[in-house]
């Protein structure tokens, strides 16, 4: 027996099911008070809208979840650090600068990662030995080569904490540190594209992202027009076309997916 | 979440606002304490509005509660940038470059379907569409322009982040996080249009954005909205 596919499932025949029952926390203290029709409706609804909360998620994978951020963490920092010392790599004033800028936010994700795994009473992973020449020979000498990863690396965050963020639901205070890391990689994504001439936003399945073709898992499934159970949202409204439609959305990558970009590196 | 957008099939309508929250909890212990057949919850709903006593303004569009409350206060926000960069477009677009057009024009795409998806979502859940107020800004000024959608976009990206752990449902975790990336890249490249190289300098020393809470995301977006909005039912 599933408990998440039963939610699934009432939720489906009541979307405003969280709203029935006030919050997790009241949602004993009401039952007893409940019409027995009620009552006998809400009781899974009760012991879901708990479960998922208390005991749907383990500090474990919470943990998991920070440790594999960590890893895409410490391989950007160690893009951009290595990069920085690349004799003549980044010439330009203002290029400096900013993935200078990017650089240090980089490390600090690596710094708070690191203390919040800590604070969880688990073991930090330590860092990996990157390869960014595996795939790409002229990373640190040509500098269309270093933006085009950098661009890539941006966006697979991007994708790779949102595609986590379900997985620390449990643990407010560490979602929200989560999405807070997620909305500076987007900002470091949109920069560097525009460094490159791009739009700051995805378009398609990397239809406007420029990258060579062993890139493209990094923009899998971007092209997506089905959102919350709407099957083209383009149809919402007149003129919204493909471009906007999926440009107006980024899409999230599983695990195993960033694992095969990160792969490339490794 | 799948069946967002559909409203329950064969479900009454009265039945559900009988049972969900904008009866207050007191009103409910009250009413469904006694041996309260449906019907009678049916009849008690009715006289609620009226003795809801936690909503101080009668006025005001009440948000609601939990996830629908939520993405409605989404939905408010969406409807103030859309309605922001409608406004852009039709008044102010000679003003930019080529490339600069084209910006505004996406980002008028972006966050008109990002309003018109909310609203789409939540159904007959959704509040009104608000009355804005733009006498502030100056759409013969670029400088005034770029600064207001700055202010937006910045905001929007606080507002999502700061939400994310008020809601219960991780679909509907995920569907804020696919808006809130995109509200971010907005963010960037209107910071950088207006300063080249600020993209990410709204995150602080630990390299993360703000996290702002609704009431301070409602108060600082206040100016700009005329209908008065009401988050005193949505989750703490």
């Amino acid at each position: 027996m599933n408990i998440f596919s039963i939610i699934e499932d009432i939720e489906k025949a009541d979307p405003e099911v969280y709203n029935r029952l006030d919050s997790r926390r009241s949602a004993f203290k009401h039952m007893g008070s409940l019409s027995k029709k009620a009552a006998l409706a809400a009781i899974p609804l009760a012991l879901g809208s708990v479960f998922q909360k208390a005991y749907g998620q383990s500090t474990n994978t919470v943990v998991e979840v920070l440790n594999f951020a960590l890893k895409l963490e410490y391989l950007e920092r160690n893009f951009y650090t290595q990069a920085l010392a690349a004799n003549g790599l980044i010439a330009d004033g203002a290029a400096r600068a900013a993935i200078q800028k990017i650089q240090m936010h980089e490390a600090a994700h690596v710094d708070l990662l690191i203390a919040t795994i800590r604070s969880l009473s688990a073991t930090p992973i330590s860092e990996p030995t990157f390869n960014f020449g595996k795939n790409f020979p002229d990373w640190n000498t040509n500098y269309q080569t270093f933006l085009t990863l950098a661009q890539a690396f941006e966006d697979t965050g991007v994708r790779a904490y949102k595609g986590q963020a379900p997985n620390l639901i449990s643990n407010d205070a560490v979602l929200t540190a989560a999405l807070q890391i997620h909305s500076v990689e987007a900002r470091h994504a949109a920069h560097i594209r525009r460094m490159r001439n791009n739009a700051g936003w995805i378009v398609g399945a990397g239809a406007n992202s420029n990258v060579p073709a062993g890139a493209q898992p990094v923009y899998a499934s971007e092209d997506n027009v089905a959102q919350g159970g709407i099957n083209d949202i383009k149809t919402l409204g007149s003129g919204y076309s493909a471009d906007i439609a999926t440009g107006a959305f980024d899409e999230p990558l599983t695990k195993e997916q960033v694992v095969q970009v990160v792969s490339l590196f490794e | 979440m799948k069946q967002l957008q559909d409203k329950p099939a064969g479900k009454d309508d009265g039945l559900q606002r009988a049972l969900v929250t904008p009866m207050q909890r007191r009103m409910f212990m009250r009413y469904a304490g006694a041996t309260a057949a449906v019907t009678t919850l049916l009849f008690a709903t009715t006289s609620c509005d009226d003795d809801d006593d936690t909503d101080l303004d009668p006025m005001a569009v009440d948000l609601g509660s939990g996830d629908v409350g939520v993405l409605n206060y989404a939905y408010a926000l969406e409807q103030l940038e859309a309605a922001f960069y409608t406004e852009v477009v039709a008044k102010s677009l000679g003003m930019f470059s080529q490339a600069e057009q084209q910006i505004m024009q996406d980002l008028k795409g972006h966050e008109g379907i990002h309003r018109d998806f909310l609203k789409a979502a939540l159904g007959t859940s959704s509040i009104p569409d608000l009355e804005v107020n733009f006498s502030a800004i100056n759409f013969n000024d670029k400088n005034s322009i770029l600064t207001t959608a700055s202010t937006f976009e910045d905001l929007g990206v606080a507002a999502y982040n700061g939400a994310g752990r008020l809601l219960e449902n991780a679909g509907f975790l995920t569907l804020a996080g696919k808006i809130v990336s995109v509200e971010a890249r907005h963010a960037a490249v209107i910071r950088d249009m207006i300063s080249n190289g600020t993209f990410s300098d709204s995150a602080n020393n630990m390299g993360l954005d703000p996290a702002m809470m609704p009431a301070d995301v409602l108060a600082a977006a206040a100016p700009f909205i005329t209908t008065k909005i009401s988050a005193n039912n949505l989750p703490k």
